[in-house]
């Protein structure tokens, strides 16, 4: 019994673990671009929120759909209403880990070649991904860049066959980040 | 023993936990971190049209909308004019969102050679989240001048005569994705009526919605009642409009039966002549194109 409280303790320590090796943003910048024969389709979101635990790695996304701007406002709404559908689905998140964050040494100025294993929700379907980027350590900061592209019929995001050749079935996915260190008043 | 297994599955189940949860903390501290934000309804309705009367949409900041009104002749005309085929009845109209809160519009009006020019005002904007707000309202101002020549040239014609003006105060919200509706109180004055028994002032009251049967089509429907003993010199009725907004990528189609046969909210008013019920009756559609003029600030 004793044993028992002694590891459930430890868990508890463990799960309360601090806030000091906390990364943070909500002003990051994901694009995304369609390229098609008929038409090249861009959007930015400035708003972007993600959260990394530099210790062990669990990496998160937050990303409000009616945040993407375009350069038409009748594709932001066609984007809305028929394709995201972001009424029904505000959200686009993604929880997963840094699977060599052990590389990464945020005391230290340099660049790593990270790699990013988790779960994708868009649009209501979750995804495993795996996906490649780089992590740029300059004075305490992070400088998060990745590019990937993603199937939009992964998402069930449908295309009707009228406009087939104005929007790519593969869109390709920009991250920019600059997280800073987490600064929180109750730890 | 038993104990033991079942410490085991405990301990196991909470180390699960914990690494699970790792990410939820993450989250919970992305939301606490997050500010605040408002979710502004879009696409109460799929035009600035409910029908044929104002929808609460004003065109999009930088956006200029293309729309082409077309109404054939009435169905109840005969075959010698193949039940309405033969004539047509066309308004040609620029929509222009200069900012988020105001539209400005002009059209020219086949029937009488009218021009309107309207302006609206997007006073409160349906939202959810940091602010709140149940509807949408808009405030609606037009002039309309008939530009043909005077019936009676003899006595004397002032040009204020060929003014009426139409005031909307547009109240709209959007229940989930499928249905909108919007009521609309509508005030027009007219400068000259035919009859001293007429009134200068007139009062209806407008009511629209829009059911979303597919992503793309919705069946769209709106009754103007006019207030009785207002028009007594000339038939005056209340409209009826019933269609389907049909959108393809820039463009949307709406295709509609109603009794109206003018096309600017002036005329819709004052100049309905004839019910669904003798047959007065006319076949239209509404097709607007949108165009961007002005970029967002992002891609200039």
């Amino acid at each position: 019994m004793k044993k028992l409280i002694f590891i459930l303790s430890c868990l508890a320590v463990f799960s309360l673990s601090s806030n000091a090796q906390k990364f943070i943003t909500k002003t990051g910048h994901i694009k995304f671009y369609s390229d098609s024969p008929a038409e090249k389709i861009e959007a930015n979101n400035r708003q972007v929120n993600a959260a990394l635990d530099a210790a062990t790695g669990d990496f998160v996304f937050k990303v409000l759909l009616k945040s993407f701007e375009f350069e038409k406002a009748l594709m932001q709404e066609h984007f809305n209403e028929n394709y995201i559908e972001s009424d029904k689905f505000p959200i686009a998140t993604f929880l997963g880990k840094v699977n060599n964050i052990k590389d990464v040494s945020v005391a230290k100025d340099g660049k790593y070649d990270v790699v990013v294993e988790g779960k994708l929700t868009i649009h209501g379907v979750t995804q495993q991904v795996t996906e490649k980027g780089s992590f740029e350590v300059k004075q305490g900061k992070i400088a998060v860049n990745a590019k990937f592209n993603i199937l939009l019929s992964d998402y069930n995001v449908k295309i009707p066959g009228a406009v087939t050749n104005n929007i790519s079935k593969s869109v390709e996915i920009t991250v920019d980040l600059n997280l800073e260190k987490f600064a929180s008043s109750v730890n | 023993m038993k104990i033991r297994i079942y410490l085991f599955v405990f301990l196991f189940l909470a180390l699960f936990a914990v690494t699970a949860n790792a990410q939820e903390a993450m989250m919970n501290l992305i939301n606490k971190d997050a500010k605040p934000v408002t979710d502004y309804t879009s696409a109460t309705f799929k035009t600035t049209r409910v029908v044929i009367g104002q929808s609460c949409e004003i065109a999009p900041t930088g956006n200029l909308i293309l729309v082409f009104s077309h109404h054939f002749g009435a169905l109840n005309s005969g075959y010698e004019n193949l039940y309405g085929l033969k004539q047509s009845q066309v308004r040609l109209g620029l929509e222009y969102g200069v900012t988020k809160w105001l539209g400005l519009g002009v059209g020219l009006n086949t029937l009488q050679n009218t021009w309107d020019g309207f302006a609206n005002f997007k006073i409160l904007r349906q939202s959810k989240g940091a602010k709140k707000m149940p509807f949408t309202l808009t405030i609606f101002g037009s002039t309309a001048i008939y530009t043909t020549k005077w019936a009676d040239p003899t006595r004397t014609n002032y040009f204020t005569s060929r003014i009426s003006y139409a005031t909307q105060v547009i109240l709209a919200r959007k229940f989930g994705e499928r249905f909108s509706f919007q009521i609309a109180p509508t005030y027009v004055h007219v400068n000259l009526v035919p009859s001293y028994d007429d009134h200068n002032n007139i009062f209806a009251l407008g009511a629209g919605g829009r059911f979303k049967i597919s992503q793309r089509v919705s069946v769209n429907a709106e009754y103007y009642y006019l207030f009785p003993k207002q028009i007594r010199s000339t038939p005056a009725y209340s409209t009826f409009s019933a269609g389907v907004d049909i959108e393809t990528g820039g463009h949307v189609f709406q295709i509609f039966l109603t009794n109206a046969n003018g096309e600017n909210m002036e005329t819709i008013v004052t100049q309905t002549t004839g019910t669904w019920w003798n047959g007065n009756i006319f076949l239209g559609f509404n097709i607007s194109r949108i165009f961007t003029v002005v970029k967002p600030k992002a891609y200039r």
